[in-house]
């Protein structure tokens, strides 16, 4: 069981050649009103259920490679890596929590969101119907479940958010977030007695010490964190949560940020969580923090917690009518 | 590794001990968060036959329903077990349980329910949801899936060679609490 197993996933030509986008689409955004997102949504959603990003798997491996050959957290990598590949090849989700969906939509000016949102919807309804989501949606106090993944609402489910920029493309960001990881993040608002946490980068480093401790290994552990300070309570959270679609490995473009995020990376692998909270060196694969503004009264220090099955992934359409996956 | 087969007898679970790695073989059941509440709270009588000397998975599954009409399990990886902390131990007496597979550990109800019973927690890999659906080889049947939505409901199936880490023994011992009570103290020195 213990043998070191090498990530290598299908090459890109084995994804494009099962993807739901027929040979040769293209994307015609002269005309944005009669731009269909449908398919390329599902095509987002297939891939980032089922394969994970390579930044994702080398901290991964790098984690597995750092602990002692055979121990209980060197084989629960090395498991890890093991689900990476079988999820990729067979195109079935690496984790059967497939999340609440988040989607970022960024888009020039004259798409209409209206439509657009119908659109994610149904990629979001059939990739359920394949099997590539679990349904995920249900009403908050009896439990029923839609089957669907749709909240009849327009407002839970999927998380649909627009943003409107200068460049001709249409982006799709996806974040699929795991409901275990989901409950162990948290928000303090400093001061905060009880951790002795003040209202500067020391009180923020040990709400973040705090709330891997508390974590434990139940977001499933190595955890990446995206870590907000300031801002109200929704946009703190929100930033949060955004932060985790960030390359692991990719510098902060805050020199301090940056340093602070490597200190405290350090730190907490010290803690002795390890892979789900089983002992051992790898407790995070990566902190990403950003720092807002805020009202003067208030100083919140938002932490979501991501698994380490961080299934993200974007697609870029382009004026060209190319479609990029990242 | 030891090799156990459900059903399971209290003397085979009483030999286990916190750190023994498992592969487990047989039928286990799933049930998560109603599936709990609602043997708690109405222990129905249907479900003793199908629990007695067996295990329960905390499992939220993806299931594909195929032509034939059966059932199979495309991703089946652990939930968080604490979440049926309030409800565990008294399931666990009320059917004669023998083992509960999860992700997260359990809290000291849970641990005294193990102990008073002869129970104990099973922990699998979280997020290997690709990897634990190929050990689910068969779905014998599903329960109250109307009801409760096919992540919820009682999900009867057999597993082979379902690889697990005894973390919870029946004796009191916990690995989730010495790592816990470890990390704890480390953060303290991190915070001073």
């Amino acid at each position: 069981m213990s043998e070191c197993v090498v990530p290598t996933l299908t090459s890109n030509e084995v994804v494009a050649s099962k993807s739901v986008l027929p040979a040769g689409w293209k994307a015609d955004l002269s005309n944005l009103k009669g731009l269909d997102l449908t398919l390329p949504m599902l095509e987002l959603l297939r891939r980032s259920t089922s394969r994970l990003p390579q930044d994702v798997i080398d901290a991964l491996v790098k984690g597995r490679d750092a602990e002692e050959e055979g121990s209980r957290a060197f084989n629960t990598l090395n498991d890890m890596v093991r689900n990476i590949i079988l999820a990729d090849g067979n195109v079935s989700p690496l984790c059967q929590d497939t999340g609440t969906i988040i989607v970022w939509v960024r888009h020039p000016f004259g798409l209409s969101q209206r439509a657009a949102k119908q659109q994610i919807r149904a990629a979001v309804a059939e990739a359920t119907k394949r099997s590539w989501l679990r349904p995920n949606c249900v009403e908050a106090l009896s439990g029923k479940n839609t089957g669907t993944n749709m909240d009849p609402f327009h407002e839970g489910h999927p998380a649909v958010h627009f943003e409107e920029w200068d460049k001709p493309e249409v982006e799709i960001a996806v974040m699929q977030k795991g409901g275990g990881c989901e409950n162990v993040g948290a928000q303090y608002r400093l001061p905060d007695a009880a951790i002795g946490a003040g209202r500067d980068i020391k009180g923020v480093r040990k709400c973040i010490i705090d709330a891997v401790v508390k974590a434990q290994g139940q977001g499933c552990s190595p955890g990446i964190l995206g870590v907000a300070i300031g801002g109200d309570r929704v946009s703190s959270y929100e930033k949060s949560k955004e932060l985790i679609l960030r390359k692991l490995g990719t510098p902060n473009p805050d020199p301090k940020m940056d340093a602070f995020e490597k200190e405290i990376t350090n730190d907490l692998n010290t803690l002795g969580i390890g892979p789900m909270g089983y002992g051992g060196n790898t407790t995070v694969l990566g902190v990403l923090v950003e720092e807002m503004y805020r009202h003067p009264a208030s100083f919140y220090v938002s932490i979501s917690y991501m698994c380490w099955s961080s299934r993200r992934g974007s697609i870029t359409l382009k004026t060209n009518g190319e479609v990029s996956f990242d | 590794m030891i090799r156990l087969t459900t059903p399971i007898t209290e003397d085979q679970i009483r030999q286990l001990k916190v750190g023994d790695e498992v592969l487990l073989s047989g039928r286990v059941v799933l049930s998560r968060d109603m599936g709990h509440k609602y043997m708690k709270e109405q222990k129905p009588e249907w479900l003793k036959p199908i629990l007695e000397n067996m295990v329960i998975y905390h499992c939220g599954p993806v299931v594909r329903k195929n032509p034939d009409g059966s059932w199979s399990f495309v991703a089946a990886g652990p939930t968080t077990s604490i979440r049926e902390e309030p409800y565990q131990a008294d399931v666990i007496e009320t059917y004669k349980v023998r083992g509960v597979i999860g992700k997260g550990g359990m809290g000291k109800k849970t641990s005294e329910g193990l102990q008073k019973t002869g129970a104990v927690y099973l922990h699998a890999t979280g997020g290997a949801g690709s990897l634990l659906a190929e050990r689910c080889k068969r779905v014998v049947d599903v329960k109250m899936l109307e009801e409760f939505g096919s992540p919820e409901a009682f999900w009867i199936i057999e597993v082979e060679d379902f690889p697990l880490v005894v973390t919870m023994d029946s004796h009191g011992g916990s690995l989730h609490e010495i790592v816990a009570q470890q990390s704890q103290e480390r953060a303290k020195a991190l915070m001073a």
